[in-house]
């Protein structure tokens, strides 16, 4: 019967999106207040039978009921509780599930945060979320229903991939998820605008939050995907180029893009189509990511199911979506005047130049993970593009970004003297300078010129960011004022830019000086590097609630004292049959130590083992999470909360001048 | 030139310089990133090539595993009824990796007609099928279906 409820809610949740998507949208279109006012209640409303529906499935999971073939796939009784509760976003229909609900989250999130938007805006741009919300629901429905039954139901279920049984995957997908979801309101709000004809700077700043914080999911869950993929695969990578991996990637990198772009459109109100454009392709990458990880055309743990009919479903809903907003831009597009002028040397030019980078990158990135499916599609052969090729196009396109960053942030809206800049920034480019050879030269192995390179880097724009703070602040009477006067907002790009800095010191120096030995090792074989010594005590068998495993005991010693005890794990997944590696990992800020069980070589004890030490990886994530920090910084400044009171009675005059031109 | 055309004129070049440096270097590193599948029929009829990076795949061949004691070297043979390649490996094999599975593997064929794999794939599932193996298969079984 539960099951049931939470296939009918869906059902409602349908018939509501309906309502929503239309309703409201001619409301707005036709100036009718009442069918305006249907927009938030409705929001709320598919918010709560979406949820309901959601929280019934997780409740089917919890109680182990095996009728329901999506619960008997992918769980089984011995699981444990926490993952019997992410096991719902475990596989194909139910991570489909999450994402219409997340959507909704957001689109409730929008009708009660929105005060400060027209109501006529408002319920412009909650229509649109109900058209997406339309587009997958009726794929739940139709392609994927979570709820369906078996008859007879079996004993006990199938489990969940070990792979995925896992605090990472716990958190991932919803992280990723609000991310990926989360760029249909900055989608929704520029499609808003276009049909209402008001694309000015009130629009952008409307927006800005909510793409800033949708950035930041997307930053974060990029992040522990790649944090997952380092300890749980059992191989120690931390970013593969893999085409599940560039779906993510996309969307970030045009999402960064539009970040900048609404900076230039909220402060100088140009740059309009190029930021509804974006605004458009980073949600379109974001449903191109759905469609290639869900469609099946891509192998990986990601695609759960094969199934055509779905990729298609997804496909049409993607050409709508695409095909749809662009003719939309091509209609209202000629529309959009940008009336500020400006040099070129100027902030607007450098964060132009920071948009054609990004969106080029990304362009590269999609080349390489489509092409080969393209190919394929077409029957021209099976090729595969490899990590050389994401590596040597990225790093040259992305580096300028970093040594311009300062620039950028320096210089001033209409006009600058770049020159001057440099001289301003002459002493820092000196330390970035020294620091940049003392790093690497402070670490074991060869110095190179790309550890150079990524040192110089990485030094510089950590320590310009910091020298812009302390530049500004010093300004006033005295540095406490000046660092309070300095808005919330800046600091969040400052602490964002240094998570890039954080970000390519740990790519650079992981990549460069990580010592990675696979070895075979007999009980009291002791390996030596890095300065430790690792010694292999033996394995022995170890039973876990749903699995049994080898436990190896490997002792780490410095100087010969015994430092700590690792214990890597390799399991057999006792329902699935499923082998898995559990590496031991010994983190740490400068370095991690990763030990991990192959297989049991030779006849005797011996095992092949696989024994690391990356420096620096830590640094990888933890740019990532100053990232997220200063998005999160940026989207709660004042000037977005406080627009809401004073900007009312200011915006609405030029808003309607807007719409005079227009 | 007015200067506002100056301005856009120079903009444009821009984006034009960026995006030719873009394609030069994206269609650069593709030629040569670029690998290419070839089934272990491939190999027997003489397509691939030898010293040169491709990637091959098939069922691990029963009986075929040969593990060295005293250092991780493995040899394996590599089918897909078509053909057998055999495959050195040195290194830590996959989870998944066994017997009767399906693998894909990359690494360069040498003269003697041995593949030396740099990397062995097997994929996160004991049901998944890697998707050239199973069309390799496929095809296969039909160009032998066709011949009785």
């Amino acid at each position: 019967m539960i099951p049931e409820i939470g296939h009918y809610s869906l059902l409602l949740a349908l018939c509501i999106a309906i309502v929503q998507a239309t309703l409201p949208l001619i409301g707005a279109q036709r100036g009718i207040p009442s069918w305006i006012a249907v927009a938030k209640p409705a929001a709320r409303a598919q918010l709560l039978f979406v949820g309901l529906s959601f929280v019934l499935l997780t409740y089917a999971f919890i109680t182990n009921d095996f009728s329901v073939k999506y619960v008997a796939t992918n769980s089984n009784s011995q699981l444990p509780l926490q993952y019997r509760i992410s096991a719902v976003w475990g596989a194909h229909e139910g991570s489909l599930l999450l994402w219409v609900f997340i959507l909704n989250i957001w689109a409730g999130a929008v009708s009660f945060f929105s005060r400060s938007v027209p109501a006529q805006m408002t319920a412009r741009v909650l229509s649109v979320m109900g058209m997406i919300s339309i587009g997958f629901l009726l794929f739940t429905l139709i392609t994927s229903n979570p709820f369906e039954r078996i008859f007879p139901a079996p004993m006990d279920g199938r489990d969940l991939n070990p792979l995925l049984q896992d605090f990472g995957l716990v958190i991932h997908p919803p992280m990723l998820y609000m991310g990926y979801v989360g760029f249909s309101v900055a989608f929704a709000f520029a499609i808003a605008a276009m049909l209402g004809g008001r694309l000015d700077a009130a629009w952008a700043r409307w927006s800005r939050p909510w793409t800033q914080v949708a950035w930041v999911f997307l930053t974060i869950g990029i992040a522990l995907g790649s944090w997952w993929a380092y300890y749980e695969l059992g191989w120690g990578g931390w970013w593969f180029w893999d085409p599940v991996e560039n779906a993510s990637f996309q969307p970030w990198l045009v999402g960064t893009a539009l970040l900048h772009s609404l900076a230039v459109t909220e402060q100088r109100g140009i740059f309009k189509a190029w930021t509804v454009l974006l605004a458009i392709f980073a949600f379109s990458l974001s449903l191109l990511g759905t469609f290639l990880v869900r469609s099946g055309v891509l192998t990986s743990v990601h695609a759960f199911a094969s199934d055509p009919e779905r990729g298609v479903f997804i496909l049409m809903f993607l050409l709508v979506v695409v095909g749809g907003s662009l003719a939309l831009f091509a209609w209202r597009g000629p529309q959009i005047k940008s009336h500020g002028k400006f040099d070129l040397l100027s902030k607007e030019t450098a964060l132009l130049v920071n948009n054609i980078l990004l969106v080029i990158a990304a362009c590269a990135i999609l080349l390489g993970t489509v092409y080969p499916l393209i190919l394929d599609a077409l029957d021209m052969g099976k090729i595969s593009v490899g990590p050389p090729y994401f590596n040597f196009v990225f790093i040259p396109l992305t580096a300028p970004l970093a040594v311009l960053v300062a620039f950028g942030v320096l210089a001033r809206w209409r006009q600058t003297d770049f020159m001057e800049i440099a001289l301003r920034l002459k002493w820092v480019m000196v330390a970035a300078l020294v620091a940049g050879v003392a790093w690497p030269l402070s670490l074991e192995g060869d110095l190179s010129a790309g550890a150079i390179f990524g040192g110089l880097l990485s030094a510089w724009v950590i320590l310009s960011a910091l020298f812009i703070v302390y530049d500004r602040a010093r300004k006033k009477s005295d540095l406490i004022v000046g660092l309070k006067s300095i808005p919330r907002a800046f600091y969040g790009m400052t602490l964002a830019h240094i998570g890039i800095g954080v970000f390519i010191a740990g790519v650079t120096l992981t990549s460069l000086y990580s010592v990675e030995k696979d070895l075979r090792m007999a009980p009291g074989d002791v390996y030596e590097t890095s300065g430790y010594q690792f010694r292999f005590v033996g394995t022995e068998p170890h039973d876990g609630p749903n699995f049994r495993a080898d436990r190896g005991t490997i002792e780490v010693l410095q100087d010969d004292q015994v430092l700590m005890t690792m214990h890597p794990e390799k399991r057999i997944y006792t329902v699935t049959r499923m082998p898995m590696t559990e590496a031991a990992i010994d983190p740490g800020l400068f370095r991690d130590l990763y030990v991990a069980l192959g297989e049991p070589v030779g006849n005797g004890d011996a095992w092949a083992v696989r024994i690391y030490h990356k420096p620096f990886i830590r640094w990888i994530w933890l740019g990532g999470i100053f990232m997220g920090i200063g998005g999160l910084l940026a989207a709660s400044d004042r000037r977005y909360r406080l627009g809401a009171k004073t900007r009312k009675s200011v915006a609405a005059v030029p808003v309607k001048g807007a719409e005079a031109r227009a | 030139m007015t200067p506002k055309r100056k301005k856009k004129l120079v903009l444009i070049v821009l984006a034009l310089a960026g995006l030719g440096l873009a394609v030069g270097l994206g269609l650069n590193a593709f030629n040569q990133n670029i690998m290419f599948f070839f089934s272990p029929a491939d190999v027997a009829a003489g397509k691939a090539p030898y010293e040169r990076k491709f990637r091959i795949g098939g069922l691990v061949e029963q009986g075929s595993v040969q593990r060295d004691e005293h250092t991780l070297k493995v040899s394996f043979r590599v089918t897909d009824g078509g053909g057998t390649v055999p495959v050195q490996y040195e290194g830590i094999l996959p989870d998944l990796f066994r017997e009767g599975q399906g693998i894909v593997a990359n690494g360069k064929l040498g003269r003697d007609g041995v593949f030396t794999a740099a990397e062995v794939l097997a994929k996160h599932d004991e049901n998944y099928m890697p998707p050239e193996v199973a069309d390799a298969l496929a095809a296969q079984k039909a160009s032998e279906s066709i011949k009785n």
